[in-house]
């Protein structure tokens, strides 16, 4: 695809969790599930100043949702809403600045929490408090908008009817978030900078590791569409491939508006489309789910004049409009069937065109079915008339969750933006010249930095040094480098493939850390070569408990004296006697591989290599 | 001039910052100007070197609100406002979040209340709880007879923090009730889309239109939101200082718990009554609630209780003070003055015949406060002293609720 030509333009929302403690309390940031307590809450929009309410907010209320919070040791009267929010911690705030210089960017001089509406239940407040930390930063070319702070939502654990349920544990976890300007001209490069974002928030040694404690938000356009929102972006990796999906879905809206307005369809031609009742068409109906929802439900119908061809999909079947109006109609507790699917699921053709009839369908119009309670399938019809409209218009503004095939789907509109007023129970923090020296003075090496510095410090190869830092083992490394000079490359290999070998073989490689000590030891007193140290980590990797003595008998690397290599390497050289002689020193490197066969991981490559040369040469004197 | 709500452009280090001007926070430092961003969020910037330009005055905002509905059919509640967080409204383009200042804002704190009801209301006056005081007492109970006698019953909107010593003295003036007076208020400022001033105020409406002739508090019965409970006005008390149910039946079982449309009554509740309500708001203020503490030196105590016309203490267990006060108090009530004894353990009764420090205090004069709360029975005597004739008679006799003759036996969980 042609980004350029698109007018493709993204932008990155960068969620991090800091490994501090929370920030408007005294909880550890930590995920527990041990649940000692319960409780159950409604949220309602507050009114503003003229009664009027947001309207992200107001449709959740809409919903009528209530919450229902467990809570574990890592949550207070805080999280509960039933306490007033202590002090922000310093030590995130200071985490935020230092992550905002590290990007360039220009600190405020006060920092004020503000409340941000969300009456999804994810806050018990109804707010997510968060702050401006910095604005006007920057990263191999692309703007970095903003930087805050701001606090983890609680964690969705589960929904049953109209419960929803949170676990308090996540909730109050501080999180720098990082917005980059819509600078971004391709889903490739989008991938790019969040992994460089990625790797300057692990620079800071204080934010967590491992899933879920890093999220990626994207925002994407092209040219005649709309801003999007994607949430929820766990791996890298997916970004352009969600990027790509959703400027096709894009495309394919645009395709649909054209196509509508083509045939001269208009908004007033959906407002007056009145819902159905087509039950009676279907009353010996062989389509299984209608004959069950009909024992004490109906069958209710639309038309949509003008859309037949349309949602079934134009130029990306998997991007249809369909999919969109069947996610509003979930939203409502209920599901559709439409025209350009059907006949199918044993409605027979002839029911499509009773439907057709009653509706007064002419050729291009095209019908939608929702089955179930008369109640949710009014409101599903009359949300799916609801998005109808919006396509007239093309790409609605609004916001989506990624999926984890790639797609992504209809969460709610696009917020408002005045959905924030002032956290007043939190006082503000004059952020002075000389904190932010004090932070200048500490910051850390980026990333480009360290790869220069592990290049030239410990004799890696520029690749491998950039292997350890993306892989995030960088700190790993250096502790052992510190301690077992002249093993680097060992390290980095351990660090790099072994490890990487026991993951693919399905074991934990968190034991290799723990025995890397007792392993670079063994090596260092030559009780084995470093070509055994490989085979034993992958022992260890299923047998955690073994000792390295254990280890080592196992693997058959018992300790051989250099008599003992001497005898082996001689009977060998002699048994070969006139290749040797044929080849002279030649001969010695093919017979390198025949003797490290049986010495592999018992004898140092280097002393094996010395006294084949010598044994040979001692044979070709005689 | 720059003032708040000016969209002004700043000048800094050579970066340009745009944005809304807004109030400045008691907290901030005197040189920071705290402007609103686009993307909404505020921050503080300092004045040192800055260059401000002001790209568009800000207009005060009118604020209008609809006409308040009435439908005959309905029943008429009046809403008394009197300060606190019930009824707030968020300017979210500034921020400020104020308190409903007119009788219609105060009517549309809550939209679905009309549903139910006519709301006549009323901002009485608009203090924080903590700088209410006896006078206030007097203005809402002659406030809330007016209204019981044009047949409305009453709720009054009210800071939860000293709640229930207005409640409390209300229910000791308020005379012949003919109807309920319901207190309530919000532990969450209702700017917050958590706030409990919703379900506490359809509830306490809901309750002003049974028929309870008594003065009671409607507030949160748990942390969820899942009914409220109806406190006596005289036997409550708020034990928390930030949770939702903050308010707690003392000595005795709330009269009942309203969920919704649901009302589950506990006991014996006071019916209203036929006739009209009086009001008799006459008080005595010069009375001295005092916490005992060990140490409490004699000289302390004697500043304390000098020239007060009664004496409450909040003793210790049962009702003690230390001996050395004893000879301090005799003097008090060898001069008449009336001295209450009161437990600051709060749960049970206060009983003086089972120490001898008690019986020394017995034969010192004191009246036993039975199982009353020590504000309780201090607000009782100021309105006996100004009421009653025997002051020791009525200090002794239930008058409002605030005396159980006997505790019930609740093993799991006293409080």
């Amino acid at each position: 695809m042609d980004y350029e030509k698109l007018g493709f333009r993204a932008g990155l929302e960068i969620h991090q969790q800091l490994a501090t403690h929370k920030l408007f309390c005294n909880c550890p940031s930590e995920l527990k599930e041990e649940y000692t307590s319960t409780f159950e809450r409604v949220l309602r929009p507050t009114q503003s100043e003229l009664g009027e309410v947001d309207k992200a907010a107001l449709e959740e209320a809409r919903r009528g949702k209530k919450f229902v919070y467990f809570a574990s040791s890592s949550s207070c009267l805080v999280e509960a809403d039933e306490e007033p929010p202590h002090a922000a911690n310093e030590e995130a705030i200071d985490v935020a600045i230092t992550v905002a210089l590290l990007l360039n960017a220009d600190v405020v001089d006060e920092i004020h929490f503000m409340r941000k509406i969300v009456i999804d239940g994810s806050n018990t407040t109804g707010f997510q408090r968060t702050a401006l930390i910095a604005l006007n930063g920057s990263i191999d070319g692309i703007g970095i908008e903003t930087i805050c702070l701001e606090e983890d939502a609680a964690r969705k654990i589960g929904e049953d009817g109209k419960k929803v349920k949170y676990a308090l544990d996540r909730l109050g976890i501080p999180l720098v978030e990082i917005a980059t300007a819509p600078d971004i001209k391709s889903p490739e490069q989008a991938k790019e900078i969040a992994e460089k974002i990625g790797l300057i928030l692990r620079a800071t040694k204080k934010v967590k590791r491992g899933i879920g404690t890093i999220r990626q938000d994207l925002n994407v356009s092209i040219k005649e569409g709309n801003r999007v929102e994607i949430k929820g972006v766990q791996e890298l990796k997916d970004i352009p491939k969600i990027l790509e999906n959703e400027v096709k879905r894009q495309i394919e809206l645009i395709e649909v508006k054209k196509k509508l307005i083509g045939r001269g369809i208009e908004k007033k031609d959906l407002e007056k489309i009145k819902i159905t009742d087509v039950s009676k068409i279907f009353e010996n109906t062989s389509c299984k789910f209608i004959r069950k929802a009909l024992k004490e439900g109906v069958v209710f119908a639309i038309k949509l004049p003008g859309f037949k061809g349309i949602i079934g999909g134009i130029k990306y079947k998997e991007h249809r409009l369909g999919r969109e109006l069947a996610m509003y109609a979930k939203m409502e507790g209920g599901g559709i069937v439409h025209s350009d699917e059907l006949p199918n699921y044993g409605i027979s053709k002839e029911e499509v065109e009773e439907v057709k009839k009653t509706l007064r369908c002419s050729k291009n119009d095209a019908f939608v079915l929702s089955v179930g309670k008369e109640k949710i399938v009014r409101k599903c019809l009359k949300a799916v008339l609801e998005r109808a409209k919006e396509a007239l218009k093309g790409v609605p503004k609004e916001v989506r969750r990624a999926l984890p095939d790639g797609l992504t789907e209809y969460m709610r509109p696009m917020p408002g933006a005045a959905r924030m007023y002032p956290e007043t129970d939190v006082p503000p923090i004059r952020i002075s010249k000389q904190k932010i020296q004090k932070l200048k003075k500490k910051l850390p090496e980026y990333p480009e930095e360290k790869i220069e510095r592990m290049v030239k410090q410990y004799r890696l190869s520029k690749e491998e040094a950039r292997q350890l830092v993306y892989s995030g083992r960088e700190d790993l490394f250096e502790k052992f480098a510190l301690e077992y000079e002249g093993y680097e490359k060992v390290i980095a290999r351990i660090l790099l493939n072994v490890m990487a070998e026991i993951e693919r073989e399905g074991y934990d490689s968190s034991i290799v850390i723990k025995k890397m000590e007792d392993v670079l030891d063994g090596l260092k007193k030559k009780l084995f070569a470093k070509e055994a140290v490989e085979t034993l980590l992958l022992f260890f990797a299923q047998h955690p408990e073994a000792s390295l003595q254990e280890a080592m008998e196992n693997c058959g690397l018992k300790k051989i004296s250099d008599e003992e290599i001497r005898t082996i390497i001689r009977s060998i050289v002699e048994e070969k006697l006139d290749f040797v002689k044929e080849k002279r020193e030649k001969a010695i490197s093919p017979l390198m591989g025949v003797v490290m066969k049986e010495l592999r991981g018992k004898a140092d490559g280097a002393l094996v290599n010395k006294i084949l040369r010598e044994e040979v040469e001692r044979v070709l004197k005689a | 001039m720059i003032e708040v709500g000016d969209e002004v452009e700043v000048v800094k280090d050579g970066k340009t910052y745009r944005g809304i001007v807004m109030p400045h926070h008691a907290f901030s430092e005197k040189n920071i100007l705290i402007i609103k961003l686009p993307n909404g969020y505020n921050i503080g910037i300092n004045l040192k070197g800055c260059k401000i330009r002001i790209i568009k005055k800000g207009r005060k905002k009118e604020r209008k609100m609809g006409e308040i509905p009435y439908d005959e059919k309905k029943p008429t509640v009046a809403l008394i406002g009197t300060g606190g967080t019930i009824a707030s409204y968020v300017d979210y383009e500034t921020g400020a979040v104020h308190p409903a200042s007119t009788a219609e804002e105060l009517a549309f704190a809550m939209p679905e209340i009309f549903d139910i009801c006519n709301i006549e209301a009323k901002i009485l006056f608009q203090k924080l709880s903590e700088n209410i005081k006896p006078k206030d007492w007097q203005k809402m109970a002659r406030e809330a007879a007016k209204y019981l006698n044009e047949g409305k019953p009453v709720v009054i909107a009210h800071g939860t923090d000293t709640m229930t010593y207005s409640s409390a003295a209300l229910a000791f003036m308020l005379k012949n009730l003919n109807g309920a007076v319901v207190f309530v208020g919000s532990q969450r400022s209702s700017d917050r889309p958590s706030s409990d001033a919703f379900i506490n105020l359809m509830a306490a409406t809901k309750v002003a239109l049974t028929d309870i002739g008594e003065v009671v508090i409607v507030m949160h019965s748990s942390i969820s939101s899942n009914g409220c409970f109806i406190h006596r006005a005289t036997k409550v008390r708020k034990m928390h200082s930030s949770r939702r149910d903050a308010f707690v039946s003392i000595n005795a079982r709330p009269i009942g718990l309203i969920n919704e449309d649901k009302i589950e009554f506990y006991g014996e509740y006071r019916k209203r009554s036929k006739g009209k309500v009086k009001a008799k708001t006459k008080l005595n203020e010069n009375v001295a609630l005092i916490h005992y503490y060990p140490g409490m030196k004699r000289e302390d105590f004697e500043k304390m209780i000098d020239g007060k016309d009664g004496i409450v203490i909040a003793g210790t267990g049962l009702g003690h003070v230390g001996e050395h006060l004893i000879p301090a108090i005799k003097n008090l009530t060898r001069k008449g003055i009336p001295v209450v004894i009161t437990t600051q353990c709060l749960y049970g009764r206060v009983n003086l015949n089972v120490y001898s420090t008690g019986r020394k205090l017995i034969k010192a004069g004191v009246i036993e406060g039975e199982d009353m709360l020590p504000e309780v029975a201090w607000i009782k005597l100021m309105w006996v002293l100004a009421n009653e004739k025997d002051v020791e008679k009525a200090m002794r006799e239930n008058i409002a609720g605030e005396i159980s003759p006997r505790l019930e036996i609740d093993a799991k969980n006293f409080i």
